[in-house]
């Protein structure tokens, strides 16, 4: 505040200049360029040149294959008959977008999004908690212990779920056939129903550990002051929570959230080792897959892969926009 | 400490480093001089089996006495990946495919990438080969692939369960005869109802064995595949299998059961009639000799031809197995074919029979006497090979059994009045391309 008494006094056109002075150490913009220090240029220098080639790498790796699947989108194609390749415009997306397999498969999706990552924000957040408070002593192993499921492959503890669960094979039908609807013949795998159910348990199992390693970085942002001034105040641990902690930590609940439902939209291996898509359990990713690897059909696959792209581009900026993500914030601002 | 007792060693260490570098250039030029060989090296895409291939490849390259030498590449477990890998493989023009194990239902979509049989070798590795299997391995009334090992299914059933039922076992019994026994003995059958190609291979054993084909023209092109789904034939199959799953004569894991899931089902207490491949054989033998199973159990055990679907028409079981394709691309086609025609041979045909449980497609290799030894079912397996019906031989091939596999499967929800109408015309829709899949 006091900075920015002079500029009054400053001529009206030195005013954009001085306007950005008193900005310079949050948010930097462009027109404040020549104020940097020479430090401060050469840092940003270093830092294009550290981080430049591997930007252009990323853009050759990503940026050339999703420009050729859109344009492998506008034909029919099928690998095995490449001389019959013909042009169909926006045929293909017709076809996808008129067929209920594909807004089934959407809705699969989105049910293990939505479920997912609202019982991985609930679950993540405690364990952050536990993580946040436990002794010094322990600390290093509960954090290990609670981060082992998030290192194990997916593939790998889709075939665990799956041989626990499945009815030859499992333990779980004879260890819980004291609950409801459990007997020796459950067959989890032939229903929709209970077959998202071990598919979302097992998602949930192996990612819960990243979010409450998110939201324990958020835990950490939050400064100590105020959760005891609240204390001072007389406020019980829920009104802590609720007026202190969590609105600190807006920033990095919201980044857990955005980064893990891009994540489980693109949910593949869980289910393609535990079903194959089978009985109404297929997603987005296992569409695209059967028609580009499956069918071979190198154009409907493309297409599908592009809206699937598209699905992704829409959570992003719906939760960047709209939910107003910073994905700056939880760098703990330089300020 | 740590740097002072370090630096001794390593200048001690160094004639040694010297002495592996060396070896480790001697290892690169070794094998720059294999390459310089690997002119005549064959490249033999395998699926997973008990060591069997690799132990022909071997074989092969011994005989050949330099002529050729044969490496094994391991593809992925299933049929449906392997196809996928073949298929990305010949359509990028990788010249590696020398020699490739292929299962004859995707024989018609790879043809087109594969190199022309010549007549000697087609009159060489024909003759005494069962009908299923040259069925398989032709497309368009041509020889594409050579027929190498070939499966099918059979009846397993237990003794004391057809004996309790009244069944006459010498004779060819119905599917309904057995549906009968089982409701009337409490007992399940084993059968394969899970959503993957096993139901492909059993809807297509059913209709055959009504008279009928899934696919009527099966080499139009797409969009004018004309199905056979709807008809006696398609109803009838659709009935049997309602049935089984309706009444629960499958076991609770019907609709997740595949080949191995029906094999513990049949050995269990609750085990009747199975339709299955010849590799529960060896398994239910290995399993008494591990000690998991009661070798009462193996008494117990009987067999015959897969059952029928009409009273007084013989049933036409599956057909699977393996047929031997050379790459288009090869360097070297005449060569592979030289060790295709090595690979083929009676002798290791049925060596792999009695080694790895996969029956010759040829019929002279069953006389060996070591067959009948470790296969008492092996003439039944032969008679049910002249029989078999391979699957739909289409290039579409894999949009037909998806869609087959996605409505007929779990056996529960099929409706004899709908199923054949509604997946012959998603099946159609796919094929002209107005469907997803």
């Amino acid at each position: 505040m006091t900075s920015a008494i002079p500029a009054p006094q400053a001529e009206p056109t030195s005013s954009p200049e001085t306007t950005p002075s008193v900005k310079t150490r949050s948010t930097p913009e462009k027109k404040a360029r020549p104020q940097y220090s020479d430090r401060v240029r050469a840092e940003r220098r270093l830092g294009w040149l550290l981080a430049g080639p591997a930007f252009i790498v990323m853009l050759l790796v990503t940026l050339y294959p999703i420009l050729q699947a859109a344009f492998e989108s506008l034909f029919q194609f099928r690998l095995t008959t490449p001389d019959e390749r013909e042009f169909v415009g926006l045929g293909n997306y017709a076809v996808i977008l008129t067929d209920p397999v594909w807004w089934r498969d959407l809705g699969t999706t989105l049910i293990i999004t939505v479920i997912t990552v609202a019982v991985e924000l609930v679950l993540g957040f405690a364990l952050a908690l536990v993580m946040d408070k436990a002794l010094r002593s322990i600390k290093g192993v509960l954090r290990t212990a609670i981060l082992v499921p998030y290192g194990i492959i997916t593939v790998v503890s889709a075939f665990a779920w799956f041989y626990a669960f499945d009815i030859n094979s499992g333990y779980v039908n004879s260890w819980f056939d004291w609950l409801p609807g459990i007997d020796e013949n459950t067959n989890w795998f032939a229903q929709t129903g209970t077959a998202l159910f071990v598919i979302m348990a097992s998602e949930i199992w192996k990612t819960t550990p990243f979010i409450s390693l998110l939201l324990l970085a958020g835990l950490a942002q939050v400064p100590g002051e105020l959760t005891e001034a609240a204390k001072v105040d007389g406020a019980t641990w829920w009104e802590q929570m609720s007026r202190v902690i969590i609105p600190n930590m807006k920033a990095a609940i919201m980044v857990a959230v955005l980064f893990r439902a891009l994540d489980a939209f693109r949910i593949f291996d869980n289910v393609f080792i535990m079903t194959n898509g089978a009985y109404g359990t297929e997603v987005l990713s296992l569409l695209a897959y059967r028609q580009s690897i499956s069918r071979l059909e190198i154009g409907l696959g493309s297409a599908v892969s592009v809206l699937l792209f598209l699905c992704v581009l829409i959570i992003s900026f719906v939760a960047i926009r709209l939910f107003k993500v910073d994905l700056a914030g939880t760098q703990g601002g330089k300020s | 400490m740590a740097t002072s007792r370090r630096a001794p060693n390593t200048v001690k260490n160094r004639p040694r480093a010297a002495a592996l570098a060396s070896i480790l250039m001697g290892t690169l030029l070794v094998t720059g001089c294999g390459s310089g060989e690997s002119e005549n090296t064959l490249t033999w895409y395998i699926n997973p089996d008990a060591g069997g291939q690799a132990a022909i490849a071997e074989k092969c390259t011994t005989e050949a006495d330099g002529r050729y030498r044969i490496e094994t590449s391991l593809l992925p477990s299933d049929a449906a990946s392997q196809r996928e890998q073949l298929a990305r493989r010949l359509a990028a023009g990788d010249s590696s495919l020398d020699i490739m194990s292929l299962d004859p239902p995707f024989v018609p979509e790879l043809a087109g990438f594969l190199a022309p049989v010549p007549d000697d070798v087609a009159e060489a590795t024909t003759e005494n080969v069962v009908e299923g299997a040259l069925a398989g391995a032709t497309w368009k009334d041509e020889l594409v692939t050579v027929p190498f090992w070939a499966n099918t299914q059979i009846l397993w059933y237990r003794k004391s369960v057809a004996e309790a039922a009244g069944l006459d076992m010498t004779k060819p019994v119905t599917w309904d005869q057995l549906i009968e026994a089982a409701e009337a003995q409490d007992k399940e059958l084993g059968v394969q109802g899970t959503q993957a190609e096993s139901m492909t291979v059993w809807v297509n054993a059913l209709i055959e064995s009504a008279g009928g084909s899934i696919v009527t023209n099966p080499e139009a092109p797409s969009d004018e595949l004309e199905l056979g789904l709807v008809s006696d034939a398609g109803r009838e199959a659709a009935r049997i299998i309602s049935t089984i799953g309706d009444e629960n004569l499958g076991g609770p894991g019907l609709a997740t059961q595949n080949e191995n899931a029906s094999l513990d089902l049949f050995q269990s207490d609750s085990g009747s009639f199975m339709v299955n491949y010849p590799f529960v054989w060896p398994a239910t033998v290995g399993a008494v000799e591990s000690g998991t199973l009661d070798q009462a159990l193996v008494d117990d055990i009987g067999w015959g031809v897969f059952p029928r679907v009409l009273d007084d028409e013989a049933a036409a079981p599956p057909l699977g197995g393996i047929n031997l394709g050379v790459g288009a691309e090869s360097d070297d086609p005449e060569l592979a074919y030289e060790a295709v025609q090595c690979i083929v041979q009676v002798e290791n045909q049925a060596e792999y029979f009695v080694t790895n449980g996969n029956p010759p497609s040829n019929t002279e290799a069953y006389e060996d006497p070591r067959i009948e030894e470790s296969f008492p079912m092996a003439p039944v397996i032969r008679d049910s090979l002249q029989d078999a019906a391979p699957r739909p031989q289409t290039p579409f091939y894999n949009e037909v059994s998806t869609g087959i596999q996605q409505l007929w499967a779990p056996p529960g929800a099929v409706d004899p009045d709908t199923t054949p109408e509604e997946s012959s015309d998603f099946i159609t829709a796919v094929l002209r391309g107005e469907r997803l899949l």
